[in-house]
């Protein structure tokens, strides 16, 4: 006679893992030496946030007297700096009276992007909404039409200028860098080769030396006053800078992919264009989100360069703002925690913004 | 051979310049038949199959299927895999698409059959290799043997007059290489023109009328099943039936 098979029931683990106290326990104070390694750091951690706190709330000075600041020196925060020269430094030389363009351009450029992130916006008409919002952008900027003063985009400063940068290079950069990657993976020689001269030269040369040929070498070719703006030479020149590194991170993303995912979309009857588009792109662009996202952090940071060029973004806005101000320049660092903490939250909400997205394609392949 | 829908005519590949992987290959296929092709690895049995929808290229004789000769002339290329459908080993579903996407992809961007016709079709494919419930799922999600029988069915929607196997059940685990024979076994009940790598030997004595024995890139016996497996013509195929069958 056959036996029945009957599974034992699955039964919780003998000890509990599950709490505060057991997580305490397993972290922290797992050893003697552990325990002690975590007692000694709590305490210097300790340490440091009550000095934190002394020097940044207890003894800060938040009125915006110079006087009071130099008497607080070495023991407290100059907050007042911030406030006297915030809105040089989030503006640049922008003209004092036009800054509410400044501002609105800023404002309707970060709420393109924002909306563009979110999935709801995802439709046929987005495209059409980022020609919208940019041509406002330039034409609050740059004026000269609709009875708006005209300002030269040498004038352009602070944080709507790197939000600029880094929005155009980007967007810009994104498009060509697939294409790069994808004529470096191709089988045809001479795209291939172009592409990896252009890699290899980019990568071969630092961005401030791009910036700089952008600006000062590049007129020097052409016929006088022919030369295009410098602003725009400016996004071309991180624009191209990006793109290589971009694309060398797409090819990572196109060489993790198996052959049998192309050869089935070739048996199916896909062309080269239509394989690319529906089947390797999506999952090559896929499992690079995070280095992508890694390298637009890291431009948006790399865009405080175009100071070398006379160009006053947030970082050069602030050393213009505070540093030709004899009674500020010594509260430099406050000014400086204060831009530190804009790059931080725009920082931090693209590394979020780029889990979010893992997270879903995580959810779409079923993993 | 006028009416074979396949023929292979004095068809040589190499890779690079040394390694001969096709040597002087003839071989007809007619309408309806079903080949099954057997031989040690890398004797170019996956090769031969693959040149029959270009995915690899010959360089000495005629390929003709379906009336048109394999070569680069693209146009041939693209409509010559619309006729012919392919199963691979690892599967090769596309794991972002769902299984319902992964079927209609080809119908709607290839044959440019509108989304409604193709979802149909789509899921009368999925009914007949009995998975139509999965539909909505990612190929991640589901078992080695669902996902090979959802690439069969992803195969049959530009509904082919031959359907090429790769060796379809090499990846399975034991328990589910019958599903997939089960599906194949009615594939071939429906009259359809195939050729199986595989070494399922069961399967090739249940349904093919033919077995190919492949060595060293060559066409070592042709045979019939019967005759194959009781009474094979050379001692290489002994030497090889003795190995794959003798445990």
């Amino acid at each position: 006679m056959t036996e029945i098979f009957i599974s034992k029931p699955a039964r919780p683990a003998p000890v509990n893992t599950q709490g505060f106290v057991p997580w305490l326990k397993a972290n922290l104070f797992a050893s003697l030496p552990n325990a002690v390694l975590s007692v000694l750091l709590l305490s210097l951690l300790a340490w440091a946030a009550v000095n934190v706190l002394r020097w940044g709330v207890v003894n800060a000075v938040t009125a915006t007297d110079p006087d009071l600041c130099q008497a607080a020196r070495g023991v407290g925060a100059c907050w007042g700096v911030v406030n006297e020269k915030a809105r040089l430094m989030l503006m640049g030389r922008f003209p004092q009276a036009e800054h509410w363009r400044a501002e609105l351009a800023m404002l309707l450029l970060l709420g393109l992007v924002v909306a563009s992130c979110s999935r709801y916006f995802w439709k046929l008409w987005l495209p059409l909404l980022w020609v919208v919002v940019l041509t406002a952008f330039f034409t609050l900027m740059s004026g000269g039409v609709l009875g708006l003063g005209k300002v030269s985009t040498d004038q352009w400063g602070g944080l709507p200028l790197t939000i600029m940068l880094t929005v155009i290079s980007m967007t810009l950069a994104f498009p060509i860098a697939v294409a790069v990657a994808l004529g470096r993976h191709s089988n045809m020689p001479a795209i291939k080769s172009v592409c990896v001269v252009y890699v290899e030269l980019v990568r071969g040369v630092p961005l401030i030396s791009v910036l700089f040929m952008a600006s000062f070498m590049f007129p020097l070719f052409m016929p006088v006053g022919k030369s295009p703006d410098v602003l725009v030479r400016v996004v071309v020149g991180i624009t191209l800078f990006a793109a290589a590194y971009m694309a060398e991170i797409i090819r990572g993303g196109l060489q993790s992919l198996s052959k049998g995912q192309t050869e089935a979309a070739a048996s199916l009857g896909l062309g080269y264009w239509q394989t690319q588009i529906k089947i390797v792109l999506p999952q090559a662009l896929g499992t690079v989100v995070p280095s992508i996202m890694n390298n637009f952090i890291a431009l948006f940071k790399d865009t405080s360069l175009v100071t070398i060029v006379s160009l006053y973004e947030l970082t050069g806005a602030l050393s213009l703002a505070v540093g030709a101000d004899p009674n500020w320049r010594p509260f430099k660092i406050e000014a400086y925690l204060f831009i530190t903490a804009i790059y931080f939250v725009c920082c931090f909400s693209m590394s979020r913004y780029s889990l979010w997205i893992e997270k879903r394609l995580a959810v779409g392949k079923g993993r | 051979m006028s009416d074979s829908i396949i023929n292979f005519d004095k068809v040589n590949k190499w890779y690079g310049n040394n390694f001969h992987v096709l040597r002087d290959i003839d071989l007809q296929v007619a309408q309806g038949e079903r080949l099954v092709i057997c031989g040690p690895s890398g004797s170019g049995k996956s090769t031969l199959i693959r040149c029959i929808n270009a995915l690899e290229t010959y360089q000495e004789g005629t390929l003709t299927v379906a009336g048109s000769v394999v070569g680069d002339d693209i146009k041939v290329v693209d409509s010559i895999r619309r006729q012919v459908g392919m199963v691979f080993q690892q599967f090769n579903l596309f794991p972002h698409l769902t299984v319902l996407e992964n079927l209609t992809l080809s119908p709607t961007w290839v044959a440019g059959m509108p989304k409604k016709e193709a979802v149909e079709r789509a899921m009368q494919q999925l009914e007949r290799v009995r998975i139509a419930e999965q539909a909505q799922k990612y190929p991640l999600q589901l078992s080695g043997g669902q996902q090979q029988r959802v690439a069969i069915a992803r195969a049959l929607c530009l509904t082919p007059k031959i359907m090429l196997f790769d060796e379809p059940t090499s990846a399975l685990d034991p328990e589910m290489i019958k599903e997939v024979l089960d599906v194949m076994i009615g594939l071939a009940e429906g009259g359809m023109t195939m050729l199986c790598v595989t070494h399922e030997m069961g399967f090739a004595k249940a349904v093919a009328n033919r077995v190919i024995f492949m060595d060293q890139g060559q066409i070592v016996e042709e045979n019939n099943p019967e005759d194959f497996f009781n009474h094979p013509k050379t001692d290489r195929s002994k030497d090889f039936l003795s190995k794959i069958l003798g445990h």
